[in-house]
């Protein structure tokens, strides 16, 4: 196990270093001189060569890149241009937003994708099964934010049930921070939990056809016992690791639904950012979803490990 | 799996392609997806002799009009023909859902043959980019990308294509491992083919029918990130039609003119799950397993 970690968290050290790479050659796409974008309206030669000289601009590429990973190791991703702060700060204030959204989102996920992927697998074959698979295509086919944006004309303006958009958190009020959440916490794991449902559909069908479920058939147990505690509980484990996987695209549909329903997180943080030519924070988020990502990768390959006796060996 | 080219010889009676077309057409799901694409490849190629109006014509005196005889799926803020540019709006959409994957068929096949081929240093090089891209949430380094070269469809594509490139890089690599321990690849190598041969003439027809699965469920992904990339005006520019832009411009006039998000989101909808459909269908037509 111990052998098995090390070798795993040495593979993290190229990946890394290769997504600092890209996120530092962003930049580099940028047309013209980063100078100017940076100065924006400011033209004076003399304010251009003070900037150059503020982020190493005249400085060779390389020389600029090792100053961006030490900044990066200290825990300085630099300083927003628009709203003049450092960008840690920015993200550290806007991360909890988007991981009280994502939450939500995995746990409707789950409640929908889980329930509706045994149930698929249990019913196989059967005009359930099939409405079920509809329902996932359905859900892997519609864009979030168009979902968003009926789901607001149905709750918010046809309805008034719901508020239309903006946030309140859960330590200020509770009920209201529920119902500014729920819709797009929904969309958002809308096609997270069509995700699951095929995954858990598969392995609970695999599940199913082993030696040990048909044991427990033979033993006499009830049909009900043996999906939930024979099968699911085996079913479960590559689903669950399989789910972790599937965060990054949460993140990404973050990005839109925090966008439809004006919600101040992770996702409307990058594209005010991109709108308004703030760089540092475009760069800043990128790296820090990515190490996320990362990590939630490398969480996912241990408790994988952890929780299956066969590959703890 | 035909045995062919090397040889000479034709061993199978029917050639691979239409034995998976025939199993294709089986798919009643699959079918209607490529029925469905077909008349949105018809509405985009024929669009100006289809559309009823102009898509960018203003018009004051039709503004925000409901659905109506004169304007099936009515009008916008500005007056403009909301059926005229959806019909439009396919050309981007299509656009740019099979040019962005081209664009990553191009790059993330040959370096994935690289790859797997190679191996050692080579592929061990590649495997960590290809890692460290997929790490990067794929909608947020597509708008990281568009952003920095400026937003226009051409660019969105660009961006689309890159970030779909490691998918196909890993497939492929994957692949070609599968591939390479087998007997006729072998024969090839024996025969003194060089390398690249062996990798394009004997490897890639191979590997194709998962590279054929993948492309078909990625075009539905790149038309949902072109449309969110519109729809955060990273995409086509206005007044050009473009589903995404249509239904961010829709937002705002959610409580006057409900009908404006309508028809841009369900055309996505159709022609993405069309895509998904005949990738479904594609997969289980092209399994080995099903023979």
């Amino acid at each position: 196990m111990l052998l098995f970690l090390g070798k795993r968290l040495l593979q993290l050290v190229p990946t890394l270093f290769f997504v600092s790479l890209i996120i530092f050659s962003l930049q580099q796409l940028l047309p013209g001189d980063p100078a100017l974008a940076m100065a924006g309206e400011e033209r004076d030669p003399a304010v251009l060569e003070q900037i150059r000289r503020q982020y190493r601009l005249d400085q060779p590429l390389y020389v600029q890149y090792v100053y961006w990973v030490g900044g990066v190791l200290s825990g300085n991703l630099g300083e927003s241009m628009r709203l003049k702060e450092p960008v840690l700060t920015l993200i550290a204030q806007k991360f909890p937003v988007t991981l009280q959204l994502a939450l939500m989102a995995i746990v409707i996920s789950l409640l929908i994708g889980v329930s509706a992927g045994v149930i698929s697998a249990v019913k196989k074959d059967t005009p359930v099964d099939y409405a079920v698979n509809l329902v996932a295509l359905w859900g892997i086919s519609t864009p979030n934010f168009w979902l968003g944006i009926m789901l607001i004309f149905l709750f918010a303006v046809y309805l008034g049930w719901l508020p239309a958009s903006g946030y309140v958190g859960p330590l200020e009020d509770f009920w209201l921070s529920l119902k500014t959440t729920i819709l797009p916490a929904f969309v958002l794991g809308n096609s997270f939990a069509a995700v699951l449902m095929r995954h858990t559909r598969s392995a609970m069908l695999q599940a199913m056809s082993s030696d040990y479920v048909r044991t427990a058939r033979a033993k006499g147990l009830a049909e009900r016992k043996v999906v939930l505690k024979h099968a699911m509980r085996n079913a479960l484990t590559p689903v669950v690791t399989l789910g972790a996987l599937e965060l990054g695209t949460l993140l990404s549909g973050a990005v839109l639904t925090e966008q439809v329903f004006s919600i101040p997180g992770f996702g409307k943080l990058i594209v005010d950012s991109v709108f308004n030519r703030d760089y540092a924070v475009v760069q800043g988020v990128t790296l820090v979803t990515a190490s996320t990502y990362i990590l939630l990768n490398l969480l996912a390959d241990i408790a994988y490990v952890f929780i299956n006796p066969r590959l703890r060996s | 799996m035909a045995v062919s080219g090397t040889f000479g010889l034709e061993l199978a009676e029917e050639s691979p392609g239409a034995r998976a077309w025939r199993r294709l057409v089986k798919r009643r799901g699959a079918v209607l997806g490529l029925g469905i694409i077909f008349v949105f490849v018809i509405v985009a190629v024929f669009a100006p002799l289809i559309a009823p109006y102009d898509p960018v014509q203003q018009s004051w005196s039709t503004i925000r009009k409901p659905p109506s005889l004169q304007h099936w799926f009515g009008t916008d803020e500005s007056g403009r023909d909301l059926f005229s540019r959806v019909i439009f709006g396919a050309r981007a959409s299509l656009l740019a859902g099979v040019v962005s994957i081209s664009i990553a068929l191009g790059l993330g096949v040959p370096i994935g043959l690289l790859a797997g081929y190679a191996g050692k240093w080579t592929d061990a090089l590649i495997s960590r980019i290809t890692d460290a891209m997929l790490a990067c949430p794929f909608l947020i380094l597509a708008i990281a990308l568009a952003a920095f070269l400026g937003p226009s469809l051409e660019n969105a594509m660009i961006a689309i294509g890159v970030t779909a490139t490691p998918i196909f890089i890993r497939l492929t690599r994957g692949q070609v491992l599968a591939v390479k321990v087998e007997d006729y690849v072998e024969a090839a190598r024996a025969v003194g083919n060089p390398p690249t041969r062996v990798a394009y003439k004997h490897i890639l027809p191979n590997i194709l029918p998962a590279l054929i699965v993948q492309a078909t469920i990625s075009v539905a992904t790149a038309i949902i990130a072109e449309a969110s990339l519109s729809f955060l005006g990273l995409g086509q520019q206005p007044p050009a039609p473009s589903w995404g832009s249509m239904l961010n411009t829709a937002q705002r006039f959610l409580t006057n003119a409900p009908w404006m998000a309508i028809w841009p989101g369900l055309a996505i909808f159709l022609i993405v799950l069309s895509f998904n459909m005949v990738g479904d269908g594609l997969r289980d037509a092209l399994d080995p397993k099903e023979r």
